[in-house]
């Protein structure tokens, strides 16, 4: 078995950028006829190459726009990179969008089921971490009403409370990801900071510098799609610190 | 992401994800009736209540029995459960793309997964529909009225009925793939489906059309793979006490094989195209 979790190596992605969206055949012919069939080519990463090594917290940092998603999305396999390719060993729970899988003609039960499945979950191991999933997004008897009656905070309790439910390797983070009230926000931190004291590895996006300093070891900073730096986070959140400041 | 995906790898993500089929499938079947008083009963009650209105229509047009037709409700709802499972399935596996965006956008699921879930679990409702063509079967050989005589041959039914299954699958697929770049896809299946409807001998016989048998219009007409899978489930359902001189080989063979291409064409552009799928939907 290799050290590294995730490998990078030399993703490149490439969005066509229609002036318009094209997606129906009239649209299609006619630009096709009249040669208007053009869009602007926008590389959102360029040759990204690193390595991630086993229990490593890697902060990912970067202005809007600098493809810091994509480069997540790559990771996660929603999106497959148009030139190079991604390597990650082990189970990987992204925390980016909690809830993509709900139904919201279900109950929050049938939902823990088929959101569970989405994941990839076998039938048997979502039986066994029911009642704790249950239990942890204090949903109560609101479990079995169904989910368009939620809130928009019980629908991301449980979102987490499901997707945290497994064991993961390698865990995603979003910093902008707020999880329901103020108590089950620090929940929510402690079952995170524990994970991460089982070593597992985390990517972790942010645009504070304080909070990967004191969350990640290791640190990379994305501009316009490609890699500026990647290394100790000390030192790479006092270049942040500096590119901030000279903008 | 390898480039090369061998053939165990994909079998091990279908086995992994064969879970989020089967809850994909129940979770159709259960949403269709959900908050509905009648629930589970309107897959009954449709195709029943669609029987009877047009029987009525018709049957002053096409309705005489004859020895093909033998009983006209048989008959129409026979060929009418078979158009709808294909019209209703196809167009759900040409949704399900579409439809799932927000979950195909944010995790990394096997996208052939939606459009099947779609076909399989419109099969499912198809399958206990099929009980309303025994009811009303045996209704008409209770009251003694056109009786359908039976024998083991009907079991012969299931051929065509598979047949079928993989021609809904691989035009479903096709459309898929098409509706994610294309959405006048939709439009235009509508437009098809009702077509087809008419192209395919469900209210009618060929020859009550006044096509003679071997006529360039009853070709036209037999191209139609529904016409064959049709012909064939009736020659197992009305005339199961003769059923071999009813059954056409050639039918099974020439719809078979439609099928299947339909099935290759499909899977192999979902398969060349799922990566592109996200930048469109």
């Amino acid at each position: 078995m290799s050290k590294y979790a995730i490998e990078v190596n030399h993703v490149s992605m490439l969005f066509h950028l229609n002036k318009e969206r094209v997606d129906n055949a009239k649209e299609y012919v006619i630009r096709f006829l009249t040669r208007k069939l053009s869009y602007t080519e926008f590389w959102a990463l360029k040759d990204v190459s690193f390595k991630v090594e086993k229990g490593d917290r890697v902060g990912i940092m970067g202005f809007n726009g600098a493809g810091k998603s994509t480069l997540l999305k790559t990771i996660a396999g929603v999106l497959k990179p148009t030139m190079g390719d991604v390597k990650v060993r082990g189970v990987i729970a992204p925390l980016l969008e909690l809830g993509a899988g709900f139904d919201m003609n279900y109950s929050g039960a049938e939902n823990i089921y088929l959101y569970g499945a989405t994941m990839g979950y076998s039938k048997s191991f979502i039986k066994e971490k029911y009642d704790e999933i249950v239990e942890f997004s204090e949903l109560g008897e609101f479990i079995n009403a169904p989910m368009k009656s939620y809130s928009s905070g019980m629908k991301t309790r449980l979102g987490f409370s499901i997707a945290t439910a497994v064991k993961p390797d390698v865990l995603i983070l979003d910093e902008v990801l707020s999880v329901g009230d103020a108590a089950f926000k620090d929940k929510s931190e402690q079952r995170i900071m524990d994970m991460m004291a089982d070593g597992v590895t985390v990517l972790y996006v942010s645009h504070s510098t304080d909070r990967v300093r004191k969350l990640c070891n290791k640190a990379l900073i994305l501009t316009k799609g490609q890699v500026v730096a990647f290394g100790e986070s000390d030192e790479i959140c006092d270049m942040y610190t500096e590119m901030v400041n000279s903008k | 992401m390898a480039k090369k995906v061998g053939f165990k790898s994909h079998t091990g993500n279908f086995m992994k994800y064969r879970y989020l089929l089967g809850e994909l499938v129940s979770k159709n079947i259960k949403l269709q009736y959900r908050n509905s008083v009648l629930g589970v009963f309107w897959t009954f009650l449709q195709p029943l209540l669609t029987m009877i209105v047009l029987a009525f229509v018709f049957s002053n047009l096409f309705g005489r029995n004859s020895a093909e037709v033998v009983n006209y409700p048989v008959y129409l709802l026979s060929g009418r459960l078979l158009h709808q499972f294909f019209v209703q399935s196809t167009k759900k596996a040409m949704k399900s793309i579409r439809s799932n965006t927000s979950i195909i956008k944010k995790v990394y699921v096997p996208k052939y997964i939606y459009p099947l879930s779609g076909i399989l679990s419109n099969f499912v409702t198809f399958l206990i529909s099929l009980l309303v063509l025994v009811g009303v079967m045996v209704f008409y050989n209770v009251i003694g009225k056109n009786p359908v005589a039976v024998s083991w041959q009907i079991i012969f039914a299931v051929v065509p009925v598979i047949v079928l299954f993989f021609l809904s699958l691989g035009v479903g697929m096709i459309l898929a793939t098409l509706d994610v770049f294309f959405k006048d896809v939709e439009n235009l299946y509508d437009i098809f489906t009702l077509l087809l409807f008419y192209l395919t001998p469900i209210v009618y016989t060929i020859d009550r059309l006044g096509f003679a048998e071997g006529s360039w219009q009853a070709m036209i007409l037999k191209l139609n793979p529904m016409y064959g899978i049709i012909d064939m489930f009736r020659a197992a359902i009305i005339h199961s006490t003769e059923f071999m001189t009813y059954f056409s080989v050639n039918d099974l063979i020439y719809c078979s094989a439609f099928a299947l291409i339909c099935c290759a064409i499909g899977f192999l552009a979902f398969y060349k195209k799922q990566d592109k799928f996200i930048l469109h939907i």
